[in-house]
């Protein structure tokens, strides 16, 4: 497949309303929380910063160097991250607390669950590094169950953001709700196509193409290679609706029935789990309200392992190629 | 409700609270008795004389935080808050039962009053730092005050939060320990020995008083002077005695976390009320 012949503009169905642009340069998800931060920093007192010793990874170094007093270095500790992070929220402040996802929520899920969801409080829990394409740092580091023990507090939102963009326009999302929430980045630097034109709103899952025989429903940085394999299976004839479904949590009910009743067969994409993440929360939606040919791409039940992101998204089959394939089994 | 300056109406309160913990305990047929009798003596202190609180306005900005970390001896918050009419006295007996605000743990959306959600063990001292961190950076005078327990010292978020307090220098936060020595499964030092504590939290920078917090004038005044805590926070290092005020509780473990039965409650609440003709007459 040759992926610089991709135009989003070309693609049949494709949603101009969107402001949807491809851009060459990649750049990751993260950085978008970073400027963010510094962007609502100046604009909200209120905004603080709380980071366990991965100031520069979790992008949070800008933030640190303009508010210093704002800013909160908890050292390796994650449970005392979002127990900080609860305490500041009982007093007003908006805390943003950043670590690993595999860390943060990974060590302090019960914290995270008694007090912050349980507790109500305004804390904003922030994953970075989570997928197989965190890469050569293996396992141990790839978070991949996140989405899934998120998912299930209640009070807690779970978005995704798809590309730079849409991270930094997530996080200014994220500090406008009152509430807890919880957001995951990938490591790598991944392509944008969403623009400062393309609207974002927790809950609200974007349609970024429409067809009429398989509806692939993604998440994340994989959004895009989702739109490259629609691209492709638009050359065999198959026709695809693309669904942006940022916000796993509460998911888009309405947006996802109304596409997928237009469609023969739903595949839902993420580079995490495919056991109860946005593939779970899809099957657990279509199950009850339109049972529907379903399959989820995903994690299979294993862990990863050590690799180039490029190899381990290929192995894991994230790519848009694989992906492309996979409907074309399956559909 | 007005703050209580004589030592004999104190005892009186602390007396009526322990009371109360018998009676809402004995009505709700679960739910822990030893810490809650233990720690009656810090908890009258607090809300009848040390705490800047208005029980009309539980969300009154100025009002000193008052976060309890082991969450499992909330009868004795619930019955210091009714008390101190946060809500009605009568509510006590709805404890732990269905629909109730008074939780078998205390979630703060539930009750007035509540600063946070407590129970799993070893969150309240950061959720507690946390907040005096906020007043410092906003240049706030109120305090904080943190209750916790000796067993909940196995936990690694709470040393995690020792660091943290240190570092900062939250003076504005006073921690008061229940050291009974038991927990669940037995003694703390046969389950695992905590002990030095007064030298292990020297040693992080903390500053460290050791009282009986079973001697309300000694509670009080420790209290009172914690307010002008400077430079360090400050861990106040309570030898209790579990179950405290009831003689066949008075260091058992096994009452942790079991309530007494009827005729239990019955013999409980006659040794407290001669405790209370003792107290009248100035002979307690």
């Amino acid at each position: 497949m040759k992926r610089k012949e991709f135009c989003l503009e070309k693609l049949k169905g494709f949603n101009k309303t969107l402001g949807l642009k491809c851009n060459s340069k990649k750049i990751p998800t993260r950085n978008g929380y970073g400027d963010a931060l510094v962007e609502l920093g100046k604009k909200n007192k209120n905004i603080m910063v709380l980071c366990a010793d991965l100031v520069e990874s979790t992008r949070v170094d800008q933030f640190q160097k303009k508010f210093p007093k704002r800013f909160v270095e908890i050292g390796v500790a994650e449970q005392n991250l979002v127990t900080v992070a609860s305490g500041l929220a009982a007093m007003g402040k908006i805390p943003f607390a950043s670590s690993y996802a595999m860390f943060c929520p990974g060590r302090c899920w019960e914290q995270i669950r008694t007090t912050i969801c349980y507790n109500n409080q305004n804390v904003k829990i922030i994953g970075a590094h989570a997928g197989v394409s965190v890469g050569p740092d293996g396992a141990t580091h790839q978070a991949l169950e996140d989405i899934a023990i998120m998912r299930t507090l209640p009070n807690m939102i779970v978005v995704v953001p798809a590309d730079y963009e849409q991270t930094k326009k997530a996080t200014i999302a994220l500090a406008k709700y009152k509430g807890p929430c919880y957001m995951r980045f990938a490591r790598e630097k991944t392509p944008q196509f969403t623009t400062k034109k393309t609207p974002f709103q927790i809950g609200k899952a974007q349609v970024l193409k429409n067809g009429g025989d398989v509806c692939i429903i993604a998440a994340g940085p994989v959004v895009y290679e989702c739109l490259v394999a629609a691209e492709n299976l638009q050359k065999k004839g198959i026709s695809a609706t693309v669904i942006n479904s940022h916000t796993i949590k509460p998911l888009d009910e309405k947006t996802i029935l109304t596409a997928v009743k237009k469609c023969k067969c739903v595949i839902t994409v993420e580079e995490a789990q495919i056991i109860g993440g946005l593939g779970g929360a899809v099957a657990e939606l279509l199950s009850e309200k339109c049972p529907i040919k379903l399959k989820r791409i995903g994690v299979k039940d294993h862990f990863g392992e050590s690799g180039s992101p490029e190899e381990l998204l290929k192995k894991f089959g994230f790519d848009a190629n694989s992906i492309y394939k996979e409907i074309l089994k399956f559909c | 409700m007005k703050k209580l300056n004589k030592l004999k109406d104190l005892k009186l309160m602390a007396n009526t609270i322990r009371q109360d913990i018998i009676t809402s305990l004995a009505e709700a047929k679960s739910g822990h008795s030893a810490g809650p009798l233990g720690m009656v003596e810090v908890f009258t202190a607090l809300y009848f004389n040390v705490l800047k609180h208005n029980s009309k306005k539980p969300e009154w900005d100025q009002r000193d935080r008052v976060v309890l970390s082991n969450g499992h001896i909330c009868p004795v918050l619930y019955v210091a808050l009714a008390n101190a009419g946060y809500f009605p006295k009568k509510e006590l007996m709805t404890l732990r039962k269905l629909g109730t605000r008074l939780q078998g743990h205390p979630h703060r959306e539930a009750l007035p009053g509540l600063e946070t959600t407590s129970g799993p063990l070893g969150s309240g001292l950061s959720q507690a730092a946390g907040m005096a961190y906020a007043l410092k950076l906003d240049g706030k005078k109120n305090k904080v005050f943190c209750l916790t327990s000796d067993g909940e010292h196995d936990e690694g978020n709470l040393w995690e939060a020792v660091l943290f307090a240190a570092k900062h220098k939250l003076d504005n936060l006073v921690v008061v320990m229940d050291r009974n020595y038991i927990q669940i499964d037995g003694s703390t030092e046969d389950i695992m020995p905590l002990d030095p504590l007064d030298k292990k939290y020297l040693a992080f920078n903390w500053n460290v008083i050791t009282i009986n917090g079973n001697n309300l004038k000694q509670v009080i005044k420790t209290l009172q002077e914690s307010r002008k805590n400077q430079k360090k926070p400050l861990m106040i290092i309570a030898n209790t005695i579990p179950g405290k005020g009831v003689s066949f509780m008075e260091n058992d473990y096994t009452w942790h976390g079991k309530p007494p039965k009827p005729e239990e409650a019955v013999k409980a609440l006659k040794e407290l009320e001669n405790e209370k003709k003792r107290i009248l007459s100035g002979k307690a």
